[in-house]
């Protein structure tokens, strides 16, 4: 039971973080379309500006706000340089703008910073706590707090806003909601910042666990990318649910099985899932129109 | 107009990439010129053939890069492990990929768009998982030496020789490719490609054609894969890793989706920069990201269509005036 | 004697009944035409025939042999071809290649041989184009065979995809609203051409809204309204039918009753 817990904790933690990188995924591709593979970046550049900030001496709450703000940054950037200028072009060029992007953004963490791992002191403290014989770290209750947190105000957001319901309308339907006189540009380049914002959110709370590097994001942004899928590609919910489910199965399999091959469980999991279901566990079936 | 029909011909592309082969050495002032060609050549072999399976018929691989690997490993492994000569190793790991894509595929080619993406990149990940963890087989994440290809006693070795055999395989490939467009085989998979309802009823078999080229694919990235490991003695598991997918798709789509020559030409920009760029050093990754989103932002066509384009507006203007 | 045989279709949309209980028969030589207002399931009803939609009930027999839920390519290889009522030509291929990848059924298929292009291949492409060819020439395309499809104009569109449906040789054709969009002219080409596909022995099932051309032209005519089938019979029986003038043409007889 005790190492039930253990695993259960863990998974959890891990599938927070795969679940706020889902729904960054999610968030872009209801508002554009597109498929963000600079996704994971953002959680680099959440752990790493957040890290090097507090080296330079800016305490760790000023340094993690001046991280989230420079992700936000950089997804604007993103979104007015390069998915903005190559609108209407084909699904496979704009994945591979944003793979370039990805690309050119682990060159300039390269460069502006370093290459070696880094950690951040947990923030409070790394005493475990004892829970029903399993031991769970602080940390972690910030990273499943940190990811309810950002779900909440995302859902309050896009439920009880104006420039939320716009966002949704946007999802549902682009052209009409351009008609009934929504700026949906400015709904594309907000869901970028967003999905920035909440995926360096993700970063800072999970670097002193896991520790980060100028590289960290790839894995994350595939990951993610997965667990999205497993939801059902546009279904925020989805999202989390399949970032949940995929941070569990990896914690149990690497527990009772083997941890050998801990990342191969989340790219088993999606295939059998999409063989099973071809649109996700909660994506919609769509009838072909012809 | 005959101009156009003569720049579309097969003949005329096979032409191009034979003189290129041929002629390419009288302008190399070393011996490295020869193994980036090489390296040029192989990878427009796999590019050639993805391109088949996205640019005629339109289904995206993020995970060919584990075809790939499994190419390359079974030069490695079969030698080294099994006592299969490497030639013969060769031909084995194209069957394997080969039956790997036919019984994968089928699965895999029924999801669409967004969902075929992660499925396939699933697939080339799991394959770059395994070559990483199975150590004692593969050396893990160091990757393993690859004994030299013994051809009929003939040691083929050194970037020169290996400049040639490439060049030949590719201009094998090369003639392939360009024989299927106007087949019943190529038909199918561009009609596919534009509806698949209108293909359906006129009685294409939708799934085995995709089955078909994603088969085709899988087996030329292998061979390609192959054949590198033989020329460099070396290889790791990074060859099977989703970044040289990201690679071999983006050699596709910046040659040109469709377009044969394309994908050579892709190939040879995407081979070419990274070498032009170790100047930089640190920077290389950087300058890699920027370069790609430019040209996928710029030359959306690919190159090879828009000089096309270029070219015919050309022909026309001077036709008029 | 019917070759293509609707019985009692149906099929419903996330509770929405499309289709309810339609059942037609189409002789060979002979022009069926389905009417109704928009929305009354003709499409939906081509859908089911042609195997693009599985039907919940009903059942569709196709020279005697049960072909209920049967996939579109294998309907294809028993004799069913159909076109499209929003277009669906393979754009980047020419207006040739559209007709040639028409012939696939008709031709010898195996990947190795099309590799190597044996000679055979050779043999059969010249065979394949010709044949494209003078499917082009009866929709009056001759001239565009290496126009690619894509650039074509939407009246040229329209015979391309017929030019394409006929290309398998088909025992049955539908037809899903060939002559919409068309201007008066390229209407009489249409006409013709359904005429002239019929004369070949072809049963050709026709949806469309130009009445003047569904009456001139049909030997039957089904009417549909809201999923379910209103009347049947021969141009001028429905023209007659007082259920039909009431629900589709409208109480005053309506513009079109008058063209008709």
């Amino acid at each position: 039971m005790a190492e039930f817990l253990q695993f259960l904790f863990s998974g959890l933690t891990v599938g927070a973080v795969y679940a706020m990188v889902a729904l960054g995924f999610t968030l872009i591709y209801n508002a554009s379309d597109v498929v963000n593979f600079a996704q994971g970046e953002f959680v680099m550049i959440g752990g790493m500006v957040t890290v090097f900030a507090a080296a330079a001496g800016l305490p760790l709450p000023l340094a993690a706000v001046l991280a989230v703000l420079i992700a936000v940054a950089v997804g604007l950037l993103l979104h007015a340089l390069a998915i903005e200028p190559a609108r209407g072009a084909s699904a496979v060029t704009l994945i591979i703008i944003t793979i370039g992007a990805s690309i050119f953004l682990r060159g300039v963490a390269q460069v502006l910073f370093d290459r070696q791992a880094h950690g951040l002191p947990a923030f409070s403290g790394d005493a475990p706590i004892r829970f029903m014989g399993a031991a769970v770290l602080p940390q972690s209750l910030w990273v499943l707090g940190g990811a309810v947190a950002t779900f909440l105000l995302l859902y309050l957001f896009l439920d009880r806003t104006l420039l939320g319901k716009a966002v949704l309308a946007t999802a549902a339907n682009r052209l009409a909601a351009r008609l009934v006189g929504i700026n949906t540009r400015t709904v594309m380049a907000l869901a970028f910042g967003a999905s920035a914002a909440i995926g360096a959110v993700a970063g800072i709370l999970i670097t002193p666990i896991t520790l980060t590097s100028y590289d960290a994001g790839t894995l994350l942004a595939l990951k993610g990318f997965a667990a999205a899928m497993l939801g059902g590609m546009g279904s925020p919910f989805g999202a989390v649910l399949g970032g949940l489910l995929l941070g569990l199965f990896e914690s149990f399999s690497a527990g009772y099985v083997s941890s050998t091959y801990k990342d191969a469980v989340a790219f088993v999991t999606i295939l059998l899932v999409l063989f099973a279901m071809p649109s996700g566990l909660l994506g919609r079936r769509a009838v072909e129109r012809v | 107009m005959q101009m156009r029909a003569v720049l579309a011909s097969r003949f005329f592309s096979l032409f191009v990439l034979a003189a290129m082969i041929g002629l390419l050495p009288l302008a190399f002032p070393s011996g490295y010129y020869f193994r980036v060609a090489a390296l040029v050549w192989i990878s427009a072999l796999a590019a050639i053939g993805l391109n088949i399976l996205m640019g005629q018929a339109g289904q995206v691989s993020l995970g060919h890069a584990g075809f790939f690997g499994i190419g390359a490993y079974a030069v490695a492994i079969g030698p080294a492990h099994l006592g299969v000569p490497p030639w013969a190793a060769l031909v084995l790991g194209a069957a394997l990929s080969g039956i790997l894509a036919l019984v994968i595929g089928k699965p895999v080619l029924r999801l669409r768009g967004h969902y075929l993406a992660i499925a396939t990149l699933g697939l080339g990940v799991l394959v770059a998982i395994v070559l990483t963890n199975e150590s004692r087989w593969t050396g893990g994440p160091d990757g393993m030496p690859v004994q030299r290809l013994v051809l009929f006693g003939w040691r083929v070795a050194g970037a020169e020789t290996w400049y040639w055999v490439s060049g030949a395989v590719l201009l094998l490939g090369t003639w392939l490719a360009l024989n299927l467009t106007d087949t019943p085989t190529g038909r199918a998979l561009r009609a596919l490609h534009d509806s698949e309802v209108a293909a359906r009823v006129v009685g294409i078999d939708v799934a085995a054609y995709k089955l078909r080229a994603f088969v085709i694919a899988a087996v030329y990235a292998s061979v390609a894969g192959s054949l590198l490991a033989l020329m460099n003695s070396f290889i790791t598991p990074d060859q099977a890793g989703f970044l040289h997918s990201v690679e071999l798709v983006t050699m596709v789509v910046v040659g040109g989706l469709g377009s044969v020559l394309g994908a050579i030409v892709g190939a040879a920009v995407l081979v070419t920069l990274p070498q032009l760029l170790t100047v930089f050093r640190e920077y290389e990754h950087l300058v890699l990201g920027l370069l790609i989103m430019l040209f996928m932002i710029f030359l959306r066509e690919g190159i090879v269509p828009s000089l096309r384009a270029i070219f015919a507006a050309r022909l026309r203007t001077r036709a008029a005036g | 004697m019917s070759l293509l045989v609707a019985q009692d279709l149906g099929i419903a949309f996330g509770g929405v009944v499309a289709v309810d209980g339609v059942s037609f028969s189409a002789a060979p030589g002979q022009v069926l035409s389905i009417i109704g207002p928009n929305g009354a399931g003709k499409t939906t009803l081509f859908n089911l025939v042609s195997g693009l939609y599985r039907a919940r009930r009903g059942r569709v027999t196709l020279n005697g042999e049960d072909v209920t839920g049967a996939q579109p390519q294998v309907l294809a290889a028993k004799g069913l071809s159909r076109t499209f009522q929003n277009l669906q030509v393979f754009g980047r291929m020419t207006a040739c290649e559209n007709v040639m990848a028409g012939r696939h059924l008709r031709e010898r298929r195996s990947l190795a041989a099309d590799l190597f292009r044996l000679p055979a291949v050779r043999r059969q492409n010249r065979e394949t184009r010709a044949a494209a060819e003078e499917l082009l020439a009866f929709v009056r395309l001759g001239e565009r065979g290496d126009t690619p499809a894509g650039a074509l104009p939407y009246g040229a569109l329209k015979r391309l995809e017929i030019a394409r449906a006929l290309a398998p040789e088909p025992k049955a054709l539908l037809l899903d609203e060939p002559a919409a969009g068309c201007n008066a002219v390229e209407t009489t080409e249409i006409d013709r051409l359904i005429r002239a596909v019929a004369d070949r022995g072809v049963a050709v099932v026709l949806v469309e809204h130009d009445m003047k051309l569904v009456m001139k032209i049909s030997d039957r005519i089904l009417v549909l309204d809201g999923g379910r089938p209103l009347a049947e019979g021969t141009p001028a029986e429905v023209r007659a039918n007082p259920d039909v003038i009431r629900a589709y043409l409208g109480p005053q007889h309506g513009r079109e009753a008058a063209h008709a």
